[in-house]
């Protein structure tokens, strides 16, 4: 093992490759720090202008299409909160059709894009649905680990213990009960071309794996999991969050990964981390998070038990398809 | 049937007379238009739709992108992806199905996409029954499509390729229900005129183009968030749309009886003109049931009539109050419940507020009928007649539904 260092395909090296055109506008209505905002930014600077963009109802639509304003200097649609998946199918679709018939000629990759609540939860059939059926479409899923739209209630995305208005700590529950949800197993059991996790803390990361996630398309869906952090609902500080991103990684609590043509690979700094004194403390990550400030030393080790048992497992499938 | 054949028809618009179900009628309309996409999802009565546009695609009969999703919420949302995207787009579905895309049917008519779904009527859940009714397409009826309801096979034909005429145009840009009898019409064969298809698209021109598109070549963001400082005006603008939709549906079903030969306006009445008992429905086996019913009523002296809502939405106020208005009384038809409201017809308060609001104050009673496909018998009909003329010369009018064939 330890082989399948990242041998992503390289489009951009360094930060001076970043293509400087902004498709997401400034002066959207996010929160102060929001990560969502800065994955979108990303991914639309890797994916350039021929894409059409579908969202999920959560926060990043509601803070970027306020009538009579948009941020979205690319085509984009909302629809409803479960129904991405379904929705880009359907313009990938219609694409197709168009282009066959002659009656368009439209040049555009379709990229849905939804948050943990519109993934892991309500979106969950649509999306099985669109990767049973391998319309090429790029689905990217910002996890900010609750439904903070609505005010931070927990989701199938929300870690265990953590803390939401919905996984209260109690004197008899203690935040949420339930472990979060393997949403990279389940896309990957579809068999589809690409998928990979990604973060916000390592942009030049997350921008080729977009690039890479559009080149396979022809061929079937792609799913991308960015990891971005929500500081008022996580209880950080507004300046914190691309450095707790980074620590999710650093302390093995989210791994880099791909899965690109039933081939694993983990992507550094990740790859190092199968060697568990590679990564950091695990408390590193929860103790500057409000919403983890009540856990008591069994459950931190508790959380570290699942951090390695989920390594253990990924472990196992570098072996067997690294 | 009153239809208008117009002498300028040329008989060469017609290819041949077809034994078809409805159902396989509207699939022959849907390929005749020539859709781009079709987003279904099966559903007993609606299903042998889909496997029919299913076989065209796979035979190469119909150049469309089939997605065959994995739930109604999905069929819709698909739908509403394509059509975003500039595609011609068909989808179909009954009951519980229709149920399920409930939500999506709001956002279709605010995005002012025109996608044209057929819905055989079906009774509800629970107790689950499979058969007909338009308990379904009652729950529906605010969410702003243009609705119609179809009698024959051949009206569905026809009213699918007017549907995508009507929803497309630029006056419009609505989705169009096309509903008719579960069953008792989609799984019933009868002859089908079918038309020249080079006749049917030019009567259903491409207007590619002609509303804003997902297209990278010029973005626009669609369903954005409207605060209350807006969400009330350009909700208000598709409300408006839905009403001033019926001047281009009765110039697109003008047109139609120019090219094909046939028309059946917002409302259809059989022996109006001197009768004095009208029983108003909708769909096939009503109608045609009363139909029987009133000539027979007719034949010992009853001067009875019936009239058929074709139009349901947007709701044809003036016609029916135009064709009612000379009556002595009148009965409501329903296949459907309003479960508490004042009178339980769903249609009969439409109709009742009709003439109301034209001041025109004569007893009108509401039946329901036909409940989960409940038998409706000629004689069922011919009694109503005879309780209207009772109504009429005794005052007594009812005030609650009359559930007829309930044991």
């Amino acid at each position: 093992m330890g082989m399948a260092s990242g041998q992503i395909k390289v489009g951009i090296r360094t930060i001076w490759d970043v293509p400087k055109e902004e498709y997401f506008g400034p002066g959207q209505l996010t929160c102060a720090g929001c990560g969502p905002s800065l994955a979108v930014r990303h991914i639309l600077k890797a994916a350039g202008p021929d894409v059409i963009v579908v969202n999920a109802t959560g926060c990043i639509e509601v803070t970027s299409t306020q009538y009579p304003y948009t941020a979205w200097g690319v085509p984009y649609i909302h629809v409803a909160f479960e129904n991405a998946a379904a929705v880009a199918s359907g313009i990938e679709a219609a694409i197709k059709a168009l282009n066959r018939k002659g009656i368009a000629n439209v040049k555009a990759k379709v990229i849905a894009l939804a948050g943990d609540g519109g993934t892991y939860d309500i979106g969950m059939q649509a999306l099985s649905g669109m990767l049973e059926r391998g319309h090429g479409v790029l689905y990217v899923l910002y996890d900010n680990e609750a439904y903070m739209n609505t005010g931070i209630q927990r989701s199938g995305g929300t870690p265990r213990f953590a803390w939401t208005t919905t996984s209260p700590v109690g004197s008899r529950v203690r935040g949420k009960v339930q472990s979060k949800k393997d949403i990279m197993s389940i896309v990957i059991a579809h068999h589809i071309p690409y998928a990979a996790t990604a973060s916000i803390a390592y942009p030049i990361d997350l921008m080729n794996k977009v690039r890479r996630a559009l080149e396979v398309l022809d061929e079937g869906p792609a799913f991308l999991h960015v990891f971005a952090p929500c500081p008022p609902g996580w209880r950080i500080d507004d300046s914190k969050t691309v450095e707790i991103a980074r620590l999710a990684v650093e302390t093995g609590v989210f791994p880099l990964f791909e899965w690109d043509h039933g081939r694993f690979r983990l992507n550094p700094p990740s790859n190092m981390h199968v060697d568990k004194s590679k990564r950091k403390p695990l408390i590193n990550y929860l103790k500057p998070q409000g919403r983890f400030a009540h856990l008591k030393e069994e459950e931190i080790k508790a959380m570290e038990t699942e951090v390695d048992s989920y390594w253990d497992y990924l472990t196992r499938l570098l072996k067997a398809f690294g | 049937m009153t239809q208008v054949v117009e002498k300028g028809r040329e008989r060469s618009v017609v290819v041949g007379k077809v034994g078809l179900t409805t159902n396989y009628a509207v699939a022959h309309a849907v390929k005749d238009v020539d859709v781009d996409v079709v987003a279904a999802y099966p559903i007993t009565p609606q299903t042998t739709i889909i496997e029919r546009l299913a076989e065209y695609v796979a035979n190469g009969e119909l150049d469309a992108e089939f997605i065959p999703v994995e739930s109604e919420h999905s069929a819709l949302s698909a739908a509403v992806g394509a059509s975003a995207a500039g595609a011609r787009v068909f989808t179909a579905t009954s009951a519980q199905g229709l149920e399920l895309m409930h939500e999506i049917l709001h956002i279709a008519s605010g995005l002012r996409l025109p996608i044209v779904m057929a819905v055989p009527g079906r009774a509800l859940s629970a107790p689950i029954s499979i058969h007909g009714d338009y308990q379904d397409l009652m729950n529906v009826r605010d969410t702003g499509w243009i609705i119609y309801i179809a009698s024959t096979a051949q009206e569905a034909y026809d009213t699918v390729i007017e549907a995508f005429r009507v929803a497309e145009d630029p006056r419009v840009l609505l989705p169009v229900i096309v509903s008719y009898d579960g069953f008792l019409m989609s799984h019933t064969t009868e002859p089908v005129e079918v038309y020249d298809v080079k006749a049917v698209r030019e009567f259903t021109p491409r207007r590619h183009g002609a509303r804003p598109l997902l297209n990278p070549e010029r973005p626009v963001t669609m369903g954005a968030l409207a605060t209350p400082d807006w969400y009330y005006e350009i909700k208000y603008q598709a409300i408006n749309a839905l009403k001033a939709s019926r001047s281009v549906i009765d110039e697109v079903d003008s047109e139609f009886n120019r090219r094909f030969g046939r028309s059946y306006g917002a409302v259809e009445g059989f022996m109006l003109d001197d009768a004095d008992y009208i029983l108003v429905t909708y769909g096939g086996a009503a109608t045609w049931n009363a139909l029987e019913a009133a000539k027979e009523a007719r034949g010992r002296g009853l001067r009875a009539g019936v009239l058929r809502i074709r139009l349901f939405r947007p709701f044809p106020t003036n016609d029916l109050v135009k064709k009612l208005a000379d009556a002595k009384a009148v009965a409501v038809v329903d296949r459907a419940i309003a479960p508490g409201s004042p009178v339980e017809g769903p249609v009969f308060k439409d109709v009742y507020i009709a003439l109301r609001e034209y001041g025109v104050d004569k007893p009108v009673i509401s039946v329901i009928h036909g409940i989960s496909q409940r038998t409706m018998y000629v004689r069922d009909f011919y009694e109503l007649y005879y309780k209207l003329k009772d109504i009429a010369s005794t005052g007594n009018v009812p005030r609650e539904s009359l559930y007829m064939g309930l044991r």
